[in-house]
């Protein structure tokens, strides 16, 4: 038995290590997803019985205003939730010193993205509200037009990104610190003694090294744009009358809300952003594939 | 010897036993989401019930308001009480359908709630049935601070008419006539249920919550036009603001009038409002002759199916319907007692305009996001909030709450 | 070193940069001073408007209130019971799949990996009602252990990701050197793997820690009662049914954030222990 082991060892190692891994998250993940994509074929509130109805809750939601907007409102989320990477990365670079108590700075810094959610869209909530905001005040001192951002149907999706980024930047700066931890010092020199410095010297001996983190970066802020159901929840309850709904909110909404009881339909919303998602995540790895095995 | 022996010991054996067996009470499971206020109240209501019934042991079990929203979901399956809060009408709707509500109509038969509760039995009623008891419920009007008036110098408004005037003048003072906040959406349902009863009527109220009215209808149509006239006089940007910080607008002065529910009173006196500032008035009247209806919404209590204690649970449920008790609960509560042979603290002018209110009135709704299927009554109050927002798109509104009710109601 | 380090440029710029930091410092947490802010106010100030003013007068006693009003304290150990063991669980799982991923070739290497990253981007709604099911049926049901589970279970999918790709950065000839040697893959792992992986474990567990604190979704469904609930279903218990107790919340808030950043400031040296890499590359 113990010969085997050892003769096989290599082969059979891998499978000892991934064993308890991928048993945990078959259970917890995989077959619930499963479960979910059935769950979106019924017609089901959730309590009582289920009714099978095919691909009913597809063909409605093909001609739903409410899925569209959602849809047009997850791609602003992705685009402008991109910004997170730059500005986190910018500020590792500013923080990446070894002053005197910059540990408890780097804490600081980090700080949004460790508070609950709900405050940060509450305080944000507060900076946009019409007479005492903020931003409100600020707004119309400089163009002199009275906007509540989260009441206007033109500016609310941005007004819930920036409250985003807010925590998703200090997330990215983690990151980034880490990853310029493991920057190679003696290339950086090299690069200093061949007279490279700021942005030659980030672009061309920095940024290459930081890829994995930046890969990690832009995965988490994919996931979090796409994600992005508490602070649409707090803020505006996806309003004004449904103009922030994202998916994920949209799929809360239909399926487990105050006024939704339609677990199916909320199932096939799900299925439809799960789609979204498995084309980023194919771009990723395929992309990371082919980075491997040009090495 | 040995005979007696255990003979005594047989009888102190039989003693311990039937000690033990009257100290375990038997146990009744409350899931409730009270706030502290009403948690106080009810903890004294279960010392009652417990004094009265000495062999039941209540244990209730307290969650936060919101997350009992969607813990009852899980536990009315998963680890069902014998008791639990919820809300009238068709709120109750998809529990009592998917059978996880128990039919309590022979609690009512019982105790004579048919008479007793017969202001609240509509709303407790599905399919001739009834499905629960309510407990407490409370009146809507509007509420409006008195100085401002006086500052602009206008009496209160009897007709809607005369309420439109003031708001004109209003306006030219600077200040808003109506407020509200709307980022939640209900409270502009609150606004349209009255406009939609004074206008139409109760019953035609019902049959458009019940889905046999089209939403296109030159009646709703009506009503959304007598709302045009005080849109331009409310308050602007009320998506952005929670009902709590359109209050602090009238607080402040800088709105008048409120279309509220009571509870709205403790946050206005928090601010610094007392009575002699705060005023409350029934909706004014808009289509002449028709009978007063008003909002109620009702809380309640329920028995799951999966419940263990039925007919303690039964008991409790008796018990809490009673006048008496429904007095001193809803005096702790602020609220106003469901049993109309209870008695409202009579130096609360609030309390005593609602019973007031509620007791003559010709018919109680429960509020549009209970009287309305849970579909309908989302789309409803977003385009509620939109019309407030953008009145000129009504006709595209109205629509779109018609297509709903197509696949709402089935 | 990059940026370079601030000792090797002038003593002016040294001055600029050490002014700069507080400054930017208090710009960027500008919001969390707003909290802070509310967090003293009285509920009287915010019935009347004034959110941003200077408040009546302080009211530490929220902090107090929190802790009267809420069994804050239950929760917050909640909170532990639950964080702590999905942190040890999650990590300890992470770095034996990502190490499988990272150095060893097979088949369905890729395909695995993919589940793993697939998994992680599910918008968890989707899993309710599977997941509260399973959790019944297997009696965990309203139990910190019920909801650990879930949380390693579905961590595992971004930790896997974030460790492989570590791992794939180390050098491989470390490995390679072993194995010519005759040390076993499992002693491989324990010995000479595991200890490069510190400051990943470091930057990990603060992450996870972060995530699993800070989670609210979950913590509604999976438990119910204030034996187990952790604080930040605690947190919306603040707010009341008709009024928001925003000066509580506010509060709370703050005193149930402490922790997370209390663990990054003390996990901090280990991201500097990083190994030198450079020279092997």
């Amino acid at each position: 038995m113990s010969a085997y082991w050892k003769a096989n060892q290599r082969k059979l190692a891998p499978w000892l290590f991934l064993a308890p891994g991928i048993l945990m998250f078959a259970i917890y993940v995989v077959i619930p997803i499963i479960q979910s994509m059935a769950i979106s074929l019924y017609d089901w509130d959730g309590l009582g019985v289920a009714e099978y109805i095919g691909t009913a809750n597809y063909t409605e939601l093909w001609s739903d205003d409410s899925f569209y907007t959602s849809l047009k409102n997850n791609v602003l989320w992705l685009v402008l939730y991109m910004l997170a990477v730059p500005a986190g990365l910018m500020i590792a670079i500013f923080l990446n010193q070894t002053i005197w108590g910059m540990r408890a700075y780097k804490s600081l810094f980090f700080f949004p993205f460790v508070i609950s959610q709900v405050v940060v869209g509450l305080i944000f909530s507060w900076f946009y509200a019409p007479n005492f905001g903020i931003l409100y005040n600020l707004i119309e001192a400089v163009t002199g037009e009275r906007i509540a951002i989260l009441a206007d149907e033109r500016f609310v999706t941005y007004g819930i990104i920036a409250a985003g980024l807010w925590p998703q930047i200090a997330y990215v700066m983690i990151l980034y610190l880490t990853g310029l931890n493991n920057v190679a010092a003696d290339q950086v020199e090299a690069a200093r003694l061949d007279g490279a410095k700021g942005w030659k010297m980030l672009w061309y001996v920095i940024l290459p090294q930081l890829r994995p983190a930046t890969f990690i970066a832009v995965v988490v802020t994919v996931i979090g744009a796409l994600r992005s159901f508490d602070l649409v929840s707090i803020m505006t309850h996806g309003g004004p009358y449904g103009s922030s709904r994202v998916l994920s909110y949209y799929m809360y909404e239909q399926a487990l809300s105050e006024y939704g009881y339609r677990m199916g339909y909320g199932a096939a919303i799900a299925v439809v952003l799960f789609g979204i998602m498995m084309v980023f995540i194919s771009g990723f790895i395929w992309k990371m594939w082919r980075d491997e095995t040009e090495r | 010897m040995v005979h007696l022996k255990k003979g005594v010991l047989a009888f102190t054996a039989a003693l311990l036993m039937s000690t033990s067996a009257f100290a375990q009470a038997r146990e009744l499971k409350y899931y409730a989401d009270f706030d502290p206020l009403p948690l106080a109240a009810f903890e004294a209501l279960i010392v009652d019930f417990e004094a009265a019934n000495p062999d039941v042991d209540v244990v209730l079990q307290n969650f936060d308001h919101e997350g009992y929203k969607t813990a009852i979901r899980n536990f009315l399956t998963a680890d069902s009480p014998d008791l639990a809060n919820w809300y009238a009408g068709n709120r109750m709707a998809p529990f009592v359908n998917a059978g996880q509500f128990m039919d309590v109509s022979d609690v009512w038969e019982a105790n004579g709630l048919s008479d007793s509760l017969g202001s609240a039995k509509a709303s407790m009623t599905i399919d001739g049935k009834q499905w629960g008891v309510p407990y407490t419920y409370y009146q809507w009007g509007i509420y409006f601070n008195k100085d401002v008036y006086k500052t602009v110098g206008v009496e209160v408004p009897t007709t809607w008419d005369g309420f439109v005037e003031n708001c004109v003048k209003f306006q030219a003072a600077g200040i808003d006539c109506l407020t509200t906040g709307t980022k939640a959406l209900w409270p502009a349902a609150g606004i349209f249920d009255y406009l939609n009863m004074r206008t139409n009527g109760y019953e035609f109220h019902m049959d458009l919550t019940a889905g046999k009215i089209a939403w296109t209808d030159d009646r709703v149509k009506a009503t959304f036009a007598e709302w045009a006239k005080v849109q331009p006089f409310t308050t602007a940007n009320n998506a952005a603001l929670e009902w709590e910080e359109a209050a602090a607008l009238m607080v402040q002065g800088k709105a008048a009038n409120y279309v509220m529910g009571n509870f709205a009173v403790g946050n206005f006196k928090e601010g610094g409002m007392t009575n002699d500032t705060l005023g409350f008035m029934v909706f004014p009247e808009i289509t002449p002759g028709i009978p007063r209806a008003e909002e109620a919404p009702t809380d309640t209590i329920h028995i799951p199916t999966g419940a263990k204690n039925v007919d303690d649970a039964k008991k409790f449920l008796a018990f809490v319907a009673d006048a008496d008790v429904q007095t001193k609960l809803n005096a702790a509560l602020n609220q106003l007692p469901t049993n109309k042979n209870s008695s409202v603290n009579p130096d609360d002018p609030f309390l005593v305009a609602g019973f007031e209110a509620l007791s003559s009135a010709y018919a109680l709704a429960q509020f549009f996001d209970r009287d309305a299927p849970a579909e309908m009554a989302k789309a409803g109050m977003e385009g509620f909030q939109e019309f407030m927002v953008k009145p000129d798109r009504l006709d595209a509104i109205l629509e779109r709450l018609e297509k709903v009710r197509g696949q709402a109601y089935d | 070193m990059f940026p370079r380090p601030i000792a090797q440029t002038s003593p002016s710029t040294q001055l600029a940069y050490k002014i700069a930091l507080p400054i930017a410092l208090i710009l960027w947490l500008l919001p969390l001073l707003g909290v802070a802010l509310t967090s003293v106010r009285p509920a009287s100030d915010l019935a009347q408007g004034n959110y941003f003013g200077m408040p009546s007068y302080f009211a530490y006693e929220n902090y107090l209130d929190v802790f009267r009003n809420s069994p804050i304290a239950q929760y917050m150990l909640n909170s532990f019971k639950v964080t702590i063991p999905t942190v040890i669980g999650a990590v300890a799982l992470s770095c034996m799949t990502g190490f499988a991923l990272a150095v060893y070739k097979f088949k369905s290497n890729l395909l695995i990996f993919f589940l793993f990253v697939a998994g992680n981007f599910v918008p968890f709604q989707i899993l309710m009602v599977p997941v509260r099911d399973l959790t019944l049926s297997l009696g965990l049901y309203n139990t910190s252990a019920g909801l650990a589970l879930f949380h390693i279970a579905f961590q595992t999918g971004f930790c896997t990701l974030f460790m492989r790709n570590f791992i794939k950065s180390l050098p491989f000839e470390l490995i390679e050197a072993s194995r010519v040697e005759g040390v076993s893959e499992v002693r491989i792992f324990w010995y000479i793997v595991l200890p490069l992986m510190r400051p990943a474990i470091a930057a990990l567990s603060v992450l996870v820690f972060t995530f699993i604190w800070n989670d609210f979704f979950w913590a509604t469904v999976l438990t119910t009662s204030a034996e187990t609930q952790p604080v930040t279903a605690g947190l919306s218990s603040l707010n009341g049914q008709w009024i928001a107790a925003w000066h509580l919340v506010s509060a709370g808030s703050i005193v149930a954030a402490l922790p997370p950043v209390l663990m990054f400031f003390l996990m901090q040296k280990h991201f500097i222990a990083g190994l030198t890499l450079g020279a092997v590359k």
